[in-house]
């Protein structure tokens, strides 16, 4: 059997104004052969952690312009958790200064992408992380 | 391959399950553990377990093949409901909405929204959810995207796979939206009990609608967009058009013939029209639970119902032929046959005759 996609759900959480970058990083990774579900703006934590849960995603990116990452952020990785979806990768991206990357990574993220970060890099970085259980 | 094959359970001429006792045995076997505690906790309402099955399904694993067995007999009640229509027309708008209405009534709701995957990257943009997000922690809500993996005609290969599961997992109702699509695209009005076609007013011109082999498929067809000028219209000359259809059936006799669908306005974005569709399709649903195998309705019903067995048990027996033409004892003769055909030696057809008569 062939090997299976990397399945990738890329959401936006909070009340960013536009999602530009969230799909043309949604199109980057699909051209970089991953299966990504994409969900538009405005995602609240529970809509996120229902997503993944539903499409039984590998990874969850998470793209973040508002500056509400402190709040929001550690919520997903937490309703993440609770529905026990530990093993799914976590990133984010988007505008999260450096002095707040440790208190993120603890939280839970995997890897944080700052600004300028190539798609070929966060596919790498997905493809070289990405846990998979590949129960058959 | 070979050992994967080895460790794989068989059923018996008594119908039970019996594992080869090949070396790999306890690797079949635990696989088949992971298929069967997937499939009990999913029929018990664990949704963790329900998506994990979802993606072993869809990846057509040993795991997933042992837990079908199990789930499949515990299907076939749920109504599966088809939406297919052209890309961009509202379909997965108009799903989300009948969720809503299912779930005003308290009715457990299951969708499977397809998307193709890229034919060079494999890649795919799952995008139908973007429209369905209302229902968040609604645990009677379950959404699940599936890209289509090379398969062609507007599913993935095991979108009827995954609807069996949702079904025994206890999704009375389970909508599938195609890929948008063009005309040739009807492969889900074979695994779909009801076939919904969705047309937008401004694509809704006669000449495209009867070049549609769609609407030959369609039990309902839905005028969406039924807030934006023309939608009356579009729907009166799809109707005008169908009847003229109708007039020529008597020509048919007893060859198959295309459906006569209802044509049915609504508005996924206002609302409007959405009871009365989700009410068109219990009633389809309905008539064709009350109707006898015999005679009319009950008769077209069996008739469905025996296609959408014969395309699943054909596409697994094409399946499985694959694997045997690539398995590890083959492969040689495998490979030494596929010569033979491209080199204009041997001619498929008889080259497929031997490999039947070798098993
Ligand atoms: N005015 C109006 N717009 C609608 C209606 N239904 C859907 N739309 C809009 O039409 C666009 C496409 O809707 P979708 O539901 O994504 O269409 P789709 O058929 O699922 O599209 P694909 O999955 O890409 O084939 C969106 O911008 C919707 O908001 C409707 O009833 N009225
Ligand atoms: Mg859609």
């Amino acid at each position: 059997m062939p090997e299976r996609p990397v399945k990738v759900l890329i959401a936006k959480p909070g009340l960013d104004g536009h999602d530009r970058g969230a799909k043309v990083l949604a199109r980057g990774l699909r051209d970089e052969g991953f299966e990504v579900v994409y969900t538009g703006l405005r995602q609240t934590p529970e809509m996120i952690v229902t997503a993944a849960l539903q499409e039984d995603v590998d990874v969850v990116g998470l793209s973040i312009l508002s500056g509400a990452h402190m709040t929001l952020l550690p919520k997903v990785t937490h309703g993440l958790r609770e529905a026990g979806l530990d093993d799914v990768l976590v990133t984010a991206g988007g505008i999260i200064p450096d002095d707040d990357i440790p208190a993120l990574m603890d939280a839970g993220i995997s890897r944080v992408f700052g600004p300028g970060t190539t798609i070929g890099e966060v596919a790498d970085y997905i493809r070289a992380n990405v846990r998979r259980d590949d129960g058959g | 391959m070979s050992a994967e094959r080895a460790g794989r359970g068989h059923d018996g001429p008594d119908g039970k399950e019996h594992l080869d006792q090949g070396p790999e045995a306890g690797e079949g076997g635990r696989t088949q553990d992971r298929g069967r505690e997937l499939a009990e906790k999913a029929a018990a309402g664990d949704r963790r377990s329900l998506s994990r099955l979802l993606t072993e399904v869809e990846n057509r694993t040993r795991a997933g093949e042992s837990a079908l067995r199990l789930l499949y007999p515990r299907a076939g009640a749920a109504h599966l409901v088809g939406v297919t229509g052209a890309p961009g027309s509202g379909k997965s708008t108009l799903v989300s909405a009948l969720v809503g209405e299912a779930r005003k009534a308290g009715r457990p709701v299951a969708v499977l929204a397809i998307d193709p995957s890229s034919p060079i990257t494999g890649g795919a943009i799952l995008g139908d959810r973007v429209r369905m997000q209302s229902y968040a922690g609604d645990r009677d809500v379950f959404i699940r995207s599936m890209a289509t993996r090379g398969h062609l005609g507007g599913l993935a290969t095991s979108t009827a796979a995954a609807a069996a599961v949702l079904d025994a997992a206890g999704f009375p109702l389970i909508f599938v939206e195609t890929v948008g699509t063009g005309q040739s695209e009807v492969e889900v009005a074979a695994i779909a009990d009801t076939t919904v076609v969705v047309q937008a007013p401004e694509m809704g011109d006669e000449v495209q609608a009867i070049k549609a082999g769609l609407l030959e498929v369609a039990d309902l067809v839905v005028v969406n967009k039924g807030d934006r000028p023309g939608a009356d219209r579009a729907a009166s000359q799809l109707r005008g058009m169908l009847s003229v259809g109708a007039q020529h059936d008597r020509a048919f006799g007893d060859r198959p013939r295309p459906k006569r669908p209802e044509v049915l306005l609504a508005s996924a974005v206002t609302g409007k029209g959405v009871p009365e569709l989700l009410a068109a399709l219990d009633r389809r649903h309905l008539a064709r639970l009350r109707a006898s195998p015999e005679g009319g309705a009950g008769e077209a019903a069996e008739r469905s119902r025996l296609a959408r067995a014969e395309a699943q048990l054909a596409g697994i027996l094409s399946e499985r032929l694959r694997d045997l033409l690539r398995d590890g004892e083959r492969v040689e003769t495998t490979r030494a046959t596929l010569r033979a055909i491209a080199a204009h030696e041997l001619d498929p057809y008889s080259a497929a005759d031997r490999l039947l008569a070798s098993l």
